[in-house]
């Protein structure tokens, strides 16, 4: 390590014997220091207010106040700022030493002076004040930093919360807790009644905490809800999901969730669980407990060419509560680092108390294991109950909420030339189409369809072009050049599309006709 | 060290040792691990979970870019000496899927 050369420094001196004083100021002037010379405590520490200095000699037995009161006083008057104060000093006794220290000295210059001490002495209490100063400075730095981030996330989580809203979860059948380690909660709850009435529900736990896990947390929020209250199967609504989650996570990021599909007038549940502990039917009649276990990667990982949304299906009775929660559960830690575990959550579901109650018992069982320490990771816990007769029909959609969807509908659409030439009708009516819930998973065949239909109807019906022009690659380049030409100089002409839809039992019958 | 790699005599096989905790503090640690082999280029990976004593969602998500860093579906990674509770993960995230587990 090189040490550099301390610079010039101003330095104030209070000493009372004149010749001393002589004798420290042309050593230290002979160094380069500005030097400011007093000759008792009190108008050392007036002239400490007036001149601040870099560094102080104090003389212990002065006149006026002493040398350690002085040192005591400048030392509160420079506050956080360190300005060294070395005792010039006589003194051999250890005890008088240590009082010099006490008053906040920071070191000794004996008597005496020797210039190549003193030199050293300044260079290195120099060094103490750069790196001081410095870590002063990054504490400031890092003090605004965090308090920039923590506005930041501030209003980021209002935006957050606008989208990732309760939704349904004000419904009574719904209990719920989570905890968040940050600003921000890794796991997500979001729940919605669909135009058919039916309660979905859907509790995710996205890899790691806070800010990049609530990241995804908004598509997969604003797909749901979208979907949800159009009336989107389930398997649709978690194809959908997982292709966004695909398309827009980093990889080795991604979305552990149970989703379900509950429909109380039918009394039954369809689940998908993707990477979740198992979730727990528990059953009023018996007080036993049927387990749905995970048995698909969670969402955000595969492709949607092999995700499967195959879901299971359960029949429910009134009374029984399904219960589901994220891996937080298990893993909450006590102060000895102990998880609370598998068998801890046996225990409550093996003790044959009501359905009701299992859900407070787990909560308190773990909350009684974690006591005050800090938690681990986001812990969440869902019950829904199947409520009896009277409190399903309070379940039905408001009249307000339903965005209607379409089922038997017609459709025609007429595109003359000035649209021909630059306008592609097909996203257009694909996300017309979209609308019918059992086409949108067929989507991109329909996509491909009409696509077909559209160019043959401008291509050959339109500007009369032969496909045999392409059966060379010179050829495809002519035919395309010579598409150009026709579209340009399009007059009268025009593509009408037109779609009927009827919806049927199993399904529903979309006509295409495409003419010109 | 938490994580330490070794390749195997033919360059061929890169092992991918845990100690302990693997969770998001491993991050760093173990991507270096394949990204910094000099010598060679490993097709098979085998990541030994032998004195792994917990393993949380990151390191799923670790291994996940691994597979990526790998060539994704035509990755072949192995995962050995899984403890029972380890292996519990694994079926429940169902990444048996993605990985031989040992």
């Amino acid at each position: 390590m090189t040490v550099e050369s301390p610079g010039a420094l101003k330095i104030l001196v209070a000493e009372d014997s004149a010749a001393d004083r002589l004798i420290l100021q042309s050593m230290l002037q002979r160094s380069g220091h500005e030097v400011v010379l007093v000759e008792d405590g009190e108008s050392a520490i007036t002239a400490f207010s007036e001149c601040h200095p870099d560094l102080v000699f104090l003389d212990v037995i002065m006149p006026n106040v002493n040398g350690i009161e002085a040192a005591r006083r400048i030392k509160s008057l420079s506050g956080d700022e360190l300005i060294p104060v070395i005792f010039l000093t006589s003194l051999a006794d250890a005890e008088s030493l240590a009082t010099c220290l006490d008053a906040g000295g920071d070191d000794f210059l004996s008597k005496p002076y020797n210039q190549i001490v003193l030199d050293s002495k300044i260079k290195a209490f120099s060094r103490m004040r750069e790196m001081h100063r410095t870590l002063a400075h990054q504490k400031d730095q890092i003090s605004l930093h965090n308090k920039h981030l923590i506005q930041e996330q501030n209003v980021a989580k209002q935006v957050f919360d606008k989208i990732a809203h309760a939704g349904a979860l004000k419904l009574d059948v719904i209990r719920y807790y989570m905890s968040a380690l940050a600003v921000f909660n890794g796991d997500v709850l979001l729940a919605e009644i669909s135009p058919r009435g039916s309660l979905f529900v859907v509790l995710g736990d996205f890899t790691g905490h806070g800010l990049p896990a609530a990241i995804g947390s908004m598509p997969l929020a604003s797909t749901f809800y979208g979907m949800v209250g159009k009336g989107f199967s389930l398997a649709d609504i978690l194809r959908e999901i997982n292709q966004k989650l695909y398309q827009t996570l980093p990889i080795g990021l991604f979305c552990c969730a149970t989703c379900v599909d509950i429909n109380f007038k039918k009394n039954r549940i369809r689940v998908w669980n993707g990477g979740l502990p198992d979730n727990i039917l528990y059953r009023h009649k018996t007080h036993t407990y049927e387990r749905v276990r995970s048995s698909h990667l969670p969402l955000g990982v595969l492709s949607n060419r092999d995700f499967k949304a195959d879901v299971q299906v359960l029949h429910l009775e009134k009374g029984d509560h399904f219960l589901m929660w994220s891996d937080g559960i298990q893993e909450a830690r006590n102060r000895a680092g102990d998880m609370f575990g598998e068998d801890n959550i046996n225990a409550v579901l093996d003790s044959g108390l009501p359905p009701a109650v299992i859900y407070s018992q787990i909560l308190k069982n773990v909350q009684e294991h974690i006591g005050s320490t800090e938690k681990d990771d986001d812990i969440s816990l869902v019950d829904i109950a199947v409520p009896d007769d009277d409190r399903v029909q309070a379940l039905a959609p408001q009249s307000g909420m339903r965005n209607g969807y379409l089922e038997d509908w017609e459709l025609s659409l007429t595109l003359v030339a000035s649209s021909l030439k630059t306008f592609n009708p097909l996203s257009l009516l694909i996300h017309v189409i979209s609308e019918v819930p059992g086409l949108r998973q067929n989507s991109s065949v329909l996509y491909t369809v009409l696509s077909e239909l559209f160019n043959n109807a401008l291509e050959h019906g339109v500007l009369g072009l032969e496909s045999s022009i392409k059966s060379s690659p010179a050829g495809f380049a002519e035919y395309y050049r010579l598409r150009k030409e026709g579209l340009e100089a399009l007059t009268e002409a025009f593509v009408r599309f037109e779609f009927r839809h009827e919806t049927r039992q199993n399904g529903g019958m979309l006509t295409v006709t495409v003419g010109r | 060290m938490a994580i330490s790699s070794s390749l195997s005599a033919d360059s061929k096989t890169l092992t991918i040792a845990v100690d302990g905790r693997f969770d998001a503090s491993s991050l760093d640690e173990f991507r270096k691990c394949y990204e910094d082999v000099s010598n060679g280029v490993p097709v098979r990976y085998n990541v030994d979970l032998k004195n792994a004593v917990y393993l949380d969602s990151s390191a799923l998500g670790m291994l996940l870019v691994l597979r990526d860093y790998a060539g994704g579906e035509a990755a072949q990674i192995t995962i050995t000496n899984c403890s029972p509770e380890v292996k519990k993960i694994f079926s429940i995230s169902s990444f048996e899927q993605l990985f031989t587990i040992q």
